[in-house]
């Protein structure tokens, strides 16, 4: 396999983008991206775009025909796929993309993820995201997509005694990250306070413990690593991917408080890139919920089973911390366009590792992580990154 | 060749309010009314209970008491009139439910209150021709009243279910008369949401009538007295009109006692009297005789006879909840609660 | 949206709790599965349709404040993901009873309730629900 390096990335802001449409926010990341990459279209032998549900947000399938078309390079029949894995669909991208350059199949690859998801009401928003858990087992009886991390989380309470504070320290910690960011959806920083009076969504977790609706898209140029250096003086390399499953619904996991696929696809890529958790400086991992950065942090090795709240709490993650987690300000702050997340945790360790995170900027950045997870824990992707 | 019941069961919501708290709301003195309906409080259903949640809860609370296959189950009917759907019969849903699919024959019945006693004598017959094993009757309600109506005081929500056979009985009905007249004292049209009533037609025209013609009519055909029985079930659209009858027959307040629910769950309609003779077989002894009469406008009485016998003493009757136990943890709501729960708030459309 | 063949398939397992015993290990599923997870293929020919008793225990559980229309009546509203006796995990409401009621490990057994409509003329959908288990009388 060739080794794979990331020559431009590309963004929107994200949030209620009330003035563009899904063609729209698609095509401005993917020209950003292009454009960062110092390419032309002719270079582009391959599209692959992450989306979760454009079918029930914007009634509209066959996305990667639609992306190709709209960024001019449907005329050229570049080939475009759409990549589907709920809530991992740009991560799952992202190495779907990875492995077409990887195996020599395709040189210049365009990989972007995007969603549009407040064309739609919050109550139908709501019903689409929940299709990410078990439709006919746990949706259809009532539990809705916060209510299954609310599950999780109070399990976790109850086995390892985190606590609600430590929950609600998760969300400040991103929203400061958030405020120094000015592509975040949210740039206001908050406290424990705002968290812990946030209207109730499912106890335990409230408003503030959950990631927005947003609109957005992210995208990256991926390129043979022996060739980056024509397009740009800092290629970062993908050194590293894992991706892993597991049960459809929550309650066939073997422990509600351990998101298995997590620790397997990290074990995978961190063989992969023959690096250990220690090496990593800054990592941008899902935390569509609070709880749900508390997991992360613990299964991808981090923090020891049962720690990720203690650890959260005394600050070990924050920009200054022993791993930088979610610098960009995490779903929480940065926003959640679903397929685009994946990307956008993408785009943010390269801005990391070239050194031009600006006031995020975690200090020495080598090695970057990216985790991306579908449904309550079924799919997950990490990769791994290192300047070239 | 006799047939009786081989096991029963029953159900009623956890929800109440009382006379008083609907009172309230309509300007009118609900101690009273309490008093004068003989009502503490009636059964209101939760948003996500109906007819047939209630029939199969006391379907399967019936099943648990027997050791009987559910596949020898012959026939299944439901009678209500507050069936979920106007056209698919609730009977079908129970059965599934107790997993009595799908060798059996099934419809729904209606006859105001009395369409769960209708149900029971539909199963005496098949039983007792051999045409089937077994036979489920089965009594439930979510009644409506009108807001602000006299009924909206009364009409709750309860059911009971009866396994009919001809083997291992707990009770044997010996013997059933129906007294039957076209009498329009309560109806509803297909298509409205409230029944309309006569008024004080309701009275000596219909209920007396027919419970006095229904109950004079068994007595004679069975050469028996009100003091032949042990207890006594009428229908209870409120305390007081069970009362009355069963004083002009001659019973005594012991022998109603039992069976009066209607002061703590409201007039359950077709449950009415299947939920009172539920609660007298909760305690009867072998030996003990039942006079039930139960009534439907329109109207109808069914009358029967029944005998309780020595397999009572054996019957599984801890298996399943008791009226007295379906009577605890009891959570009492306000007007605005229980007409959320009922559906009388119009709400916003898609 | 027309649902009435994809409720109906499941009604076996939606009212009555039936999933599968895999007959070579002799582990239970539920739903039903067509092969046994961990023995796959062997477990061909070996699956057998069961009904779980309905009785279990609160693994976990959350109060539902924000839900689907259909639940709007009941917010807000109890779910869990309750430990059946046979030792599968089933997610789903736990009602009348008060949330602060109930805790990890309160036991509870399975009921028939609405879980949803297709709106005022359509199809009723029902299903299972949990309920505590009450204690019994002196």
């Amino acid at each position: 396999m060739r080794r794979v390096a990331i020559i431009g990335v590309g963004d929107t802001e994200f949030g209620e983008l009330w003035d563009y449409s899904f063609r729209d926010i698609g095509i401005q990341a993917g020209l950003a991206a292009v454009a960062d990459a110092n390419i032309t279209a002719d270079k582009i032998d391959a599209l692959y775009v992450g989306n979760m549900s454009a079918g029930r947000f914007i009634e509209q399938e066959h996305i990667g025909a639609l992306i190709a078309d709209y960024s001019g390079l449907a005329r050229d029949h570049v080939p475009a796929t759409r990549v589907e894995a709920a809530g991992a669909s740009g991560g799952l991208a992202l190495r779907q993309g990875f492995l077409a350059v990887a195996s020599g199949l395709h040189d210049i690859v365009v990989v972007g993820g995007a969603e549009k998801m407040t064309d739609v009401s919050d109550v139908e928003s709501a019903m689409i995201q929940s299709s990410a858990a078990d439709q006919e087992w746990e949706t259809v009886l009532g539990a809705t997509f916060p209510a299954l991390h609310a599950l999780i989380a109070h399990r976790h309470m109850h086995q390892h005694g985190t606590t609600r504070e430590q929950l609600a320290d998760v969300a400040v910690k991103n929203h400061k990250n958030g405020s120094l960011n000015p592509k975040a959806q949210f740039q206001r920083e908050i406290t424990r306070e705002t968290v812990m009076s946030s209207p109730l969504v499912s106890s335990p977790l409230r408003v503030f413990d959950c990631a927005p609706s947003s609109d957005g898209a992210a995208a990256v140029v991926l390129c043979p690593l022996e060739a980056a250096k024509k397009y740009t003086e800092m290629p970062i390399e993908i050194i590293g991917t894992g991706q892993a499953s597991d049960s459809l619904s929550l309650h066939d996991r073997k422990d509600i408080c351990t998101m298995e696929a997590t620790r397997v696809a990290a074990k995978r890529a961190f063989e992969m890139a023959n690096l250990t958790q220690k090496d990593v400086d800054v990592a941008e991992v899902h935390d569509n919920f609070t709880i749900s950065e508390i997991l992360a942090i613990e299964d991808l090795g981090f923090f020891k089973k049962g720690e990720g709240g203690r650890a959260t709490e005394a600050g070990l993650t924050s920009l200054t911390g022993e791993v930088a987690v979610n610098s960009s300000g995490g779903l929480k702050a940065r926003g959640d366009p679903i397929g685009a997340t994946g990307l956008a945790q993408a785009v943010e360790i390269v801005a990391q590792l070239r050194g031009k995170a600006d006031k995020r900027q975690v200090k020495d950045a080598t090695v970057g992580l990216t985790h991306n997870v579908g449904g309550t824990g079924a799919t997950v992707v990490v990769h791994l990154f290192r300047r070239g | 060749m006799k047939v009786g019941i081989v096991s029963y069961g029953a159900y009623v919501p956890r929800y109440r309010i009382t006379p008083e708290e609907i009172g309230k709301v309509w300007g009118v003195d609900g101690k009273s009314m309490s008093k004068g309906l003989m009502i503490n409080c009636k059964s209101v259903p939760s948003p996500d209970e109906d007819t047939i949640t209630i029939a199969v809860e006391a379907a399967r609370n019936m099943m648990k008491r027997c050791e009987v296959d559910p596949q020898d189950i012959g026939a299944l009917y439901v009678g209500s009139e507050s069936h979920p759907y106007a056209v698919k019969p609730s009977g079908t849903i129970v059965a599934e439910a107790i997993e009595a699919s799908p060798h059996l024959t099934v419809a729904d019945y209606e006859f105001a209150c009395k369409a769960g006693t209708a149900a029971i004598q539909t199963c005496m017959g098949l039983v007792g021709s051999g045409m089937v094993k077994y036979g489920v009757a089965i009594g439930a309600d979510t009644s409506q009243g009108a807001p602000g109506d006299a009924l909206e005081y009364s009409a709750s929500a309860g059911g009971a279910a009866f396994l009919i056979g001809a083997e291992k009985m707990i009770a044997t009905i010996d013997r059933t008369y129906s007294y039957t007249t076209d009498t329009p004292d309560f109806w509803r049209r297909e298509g409205e949401m409230y029944p309309r009533h006569g008024g004080r037609f309701t009275g000596e025209p219909a209920y007396f009538k027919h419970v006095l013609n229904g109950a004079k009519g068994l007595m004679e055909r069975t050469g028996s007295t009100a003091k032949d029985y042990t207890y006594a079930v009428f229908h209870q659209p409120n305390g007081k009109f069970p009362t009355r009858v069963a004083k002009q027959l001659g019973f005594t307040d012991p022998q109603i006692k039992t069976g009066l629910l209607a002061p703590l769950i409201g007039n359950t309609y077709s449950g009415a009297v299947p939920l009172g003779l539920s609660a007298i077989l909760d305690e009867a002894k072998a030996g003990d005789r039942i006079f039930a009469v139960a009534y439907g406008s329109g109207a109808g009485s069914d009358a029967f006879d029944i005998h309780v016998t020595d397999e009572i003493e054996k019957y599984a009757r801890h298996k399943a909840p008791t009226i007295k136990e379906l009577n605890t943890n009891l959570k009492f709501l306000d007007y605005a609660i229980y007409a959320k729960f009922r559906g009388k708030i119009i709400l916003g459309s898609e | 949206m027309a649902t009435e063949p994809r409720f109906w398939r499941e009604n076996p397992s939606r009212y009555n709790l039936v999933g599968i015993k895999c007959n070579s290990c002799g582990r239970h599923f539920f739903p039903p599965r067509a092969i046994c997870p961990v023995c796959h293929r062997k477990s061909v020919g070996k699956i057998e349709r069961i009904k779980l008793k309905g009785e279990g225990k609160i693994f976990s559980l959350t109060e539902v404040q924000e839900g689907p229309e259909e639940l709007s009546m009941q917010k807000p509203y109890v779910v869990a993901m309750v430990e059946m006796e046979e030792g599968v995990r089933v997610t789903g409401q736990v009602i009348d009873c008060e949330a602060c009621d109930l805790r990890i490990g309160t036991p509870v057994r399975v009921t028939l309730r609405k879980l949803s409509d297709e709106g005022p003329s359509g199809v009723i959908h029902y299903g299972y629900k949990f309920v505590p288990v009450k204690e019994k009388a002196p």
